[in-house]
């Protein structure tokens, strides 16, 4: 007992604004993962009665206009569009972290090289340089994760670098130096670590920036593919139907604010706290 | 003078890189242009002789040259789906991109800087914590989103524009800017909420330093510090940003075209990537690739003109 009161006086000291992100965030994240393995009706099950239904107790965000759950598609829906948020923040903090890490500790012509190229990637939106990526590699939901993420990777090697020249110069990094660790070693092991703080809050923003992005782009109708769900496509679909049925379109962005507004007051917290 | 010379070049040594990549990075894809416009009619002999004829046999770097040079002079080669000069396709849609770029940078400007001035002078006070939280949920709106809001609450309940109707600049100058409006106010919503918290916190931060406090211990009045000193400092970083944001609205504005059916450069690079039609795509990215690159040099420039403590480095 004695243990969760101090766990509760934990809470309580947190910033308002994580605390409410993280209740959030636990939200969006605890119906996505029920929402995986179960779902009130099967996301693909078109039933020509209930087309475009309005929203009721047995479909509590109505249906579409093939006459599926809206809630169950915007369940799994939900799923794909963090699953690709996950996988293009992966690939683009990894590359971020090699690029950042080798320019940043090394300097010298490979940083000039690699920041000269980074710089032309980064001159670009991202959305725009998705765009292009994803002419080349055509669409679906893994090609979307590979654009986005090479798309993404600049501004996370900025961040790194910038880290990373604030630390090679440090006496914890010459005395590891003089015990004989290698160049590996030392931006991994010793450097690395000391740049988490940093990244937490660039991955929260960048998190927030690759739903975002991946929305728009399946709204575009060039990301995710049918059969699959994504929140962007399903708006679009629902844009369709706007004045039979508002509630759809409302109910789908309600949907991606939520989420999106989950990771941004975590964010924010985070950063006040720092 | 020095300075701008030496933005200038860097701004080309970029543009000449982009250019590069944008070429080869289409030189890489599987698929042979030659045999995707024959189609169905393809035999070896016909898609040679089409590859000599669109000059596909010549040396890569060769190639780029002729490219590059025909995109200098206005030459941006032939559409593979349309057989129409890519400029023609392109040309007549540039004003529309460029004016609802420019309009929804206007109310981005209008909104926040009043906005975050006012929030900053009201700092703590229940109002600010109130604006705080509705900017913090502004700027989770993506712009496609509040743009159907907006196409139902004015289109659909209010009936004061048809949703998806547009009128040509060539046509009616007047009504064309009036279908801009929307859009530009969707694109406008979560930058605007960007930008004003930015501007109330870099005051916030401004009005805490040395020189603010002498400015208030000689008797100015809060406004007078804040519009005569604090202003001009914390408008620095805002100016930067503004910078990015302009160049993010180009982006942007491809998405919101599609929600208010906009016929703009949106539509034609979508469509053209869907057919594969490269050089039609090749030439927006450049001339996308060109807008952006000149917004980031003129705030550069604008930036140390502000403030000549900023080195080139």
């Amino acid at each position: 007992m004695g243990k969760l009161t101090a766990r509760l006086e934990e809470w309580k000291k947190k910033p308002f604004l994580l605390r409410i992100g993280l209740i959030m965030t636990g939200i969006s994240i605890f119906f996505i993962f029920v929402g995986i393995f179960v779902t009130p009706y099967d996301p693909e099950a078109m039933d020509a009665s209930s087309k475009l239904a309005g929203i009721s107790f047995k479909h509590i965000m109505g249906c579409d206009n093939f006459g599926r759950d809206v809630f169950s598609r915007v369940l799994k829906g939900s799923a794909t569009t963090l699953f690709i948020a996950t996988g293009t923040i992966g690939i683009g903090i990894t590359g971020g972290i090699l690029i950042g890490a080798f320019a940043g500790y090394f300097g010298g012509v490979l940083d000039e090289l690699l920041m000269r190229i980074n710089d032309a990637a980064l001159a670009f939106p991202s959305v725009l340089l998705a765009l292009v990526l994803i002419s080349l590699f055509g669409t679906g939901k893994y090609q979307i994760i590979l654009s986005m993420g090479i798309a993404f990777i600049p501004s996370f090697a900025r961040i790194v670098r910038g880290e990373f020249i604030r630390y090679r110069e440090m006496d914890y990094v010459q005395q590891a130096k003089l015990i004989g660790a290698g160049s590996f070693r030392i931006m991994f092991v010793h450097i690395l670590p000391n740049t988490f703080r940093v990244l937490v809050s660039s991955i929260l923003i960048g998190f927030n920036n690759a739903v975002l992005a991946e929305a728009g782009l399946s709204f575009l109708g060039i990301g995710v593919q049918p059969p699959d769900a994504s929140l962007g496509r399903m708006l679009s679909e629902a844009q369709a139907y706007l004045f039979s049925r508002p509630g759809y379109a409302l109910c789908v962005g309600g949907t991606l604010i939520f989420i999106i507004l989950g990771f941004s007051f975590s964010g924010e917290g985070i950063g006040r706290k720092v | 003078m020095k300075f701008i010379i030496k933005k200038a070049a860097s701004l080309l040594i970029t543009l000449v890189f982009v250019s590069l990549l944008v070429f080869l990075s289409f030189e890489f894809i599987p698929g042979d242009p030659a045999s995707s416009l024959l189609g169905t009619q393809a035999t070896p002999e016909k898609v040679e002789a089409l590859r000599e004829e669109m000059g596909l046999n010549r040396p890569t770097l060769v190639r780029y040259l002729d490219w590059s040079s025909g995109f200098i002079r206005g030459d941006m080669g032939t559409s593979y789906s349309y057989h129409i000069p890519v400029k023609e396709m392109v040309g007549g849609k540039v004003p529309i991109t460029l004016a609802l770029t420019l309009l929804s940078f206007c109310f981005t400007v209008m909104i926040a800087i009043p906005l975050g001035i006012y929030m900053a002078k009201h700092a703590g006070g229940r109002l600010d914590s109130f604006l705080g939280v509705l900017n913090q949920i502004m700027m989770a709106v993506p712009a496609f989103f509040a743009g159907i809001l907006l196409t139902f609450f004015f289109g659909l309940v209010l009936h004061w524009f048809t949703p998806g109707g547009f009128v040509s600049y060539e046509v009616n100058l007047g009504k064309f800017f009036s279908y801009l409006i929307l859009p530009a106010i969707a694109i406008a919503i979560p930058k605007s909420a960007m930008t004003a918290k930015l501007l109330r916190g870099s005051i916030l931060e401004q009005s805490e330093l040395d020189y603010a406090r002498t400015a208030y211990s000689r008797g100015n009045s809060t406004n007078d510090v804040l519009w005569k000193h604090l202003l001009k400092n914390a408008m620095i970083p805002v100016i930067t940003f503004l910078g990015m944001v302009l160049a993010d609205m180009i982006a942007g504005s491809i998405i919101i075209e599609q929600v208010f059916g906009i016929p703009g450069l949106g539509r034609i690079l979508l469509t053209s990537i869907a057919n594969r039609d490269y050089p039609v795509v090749q030439a927006i990215i450049m001339i996308l690739a060109i807008a952006v690159n000149l917004i980031n040099t003129i705030v550069d420039i604008i930036y140390h003109q502000i403030d000549p403590r900023i080195k080139y480095q």
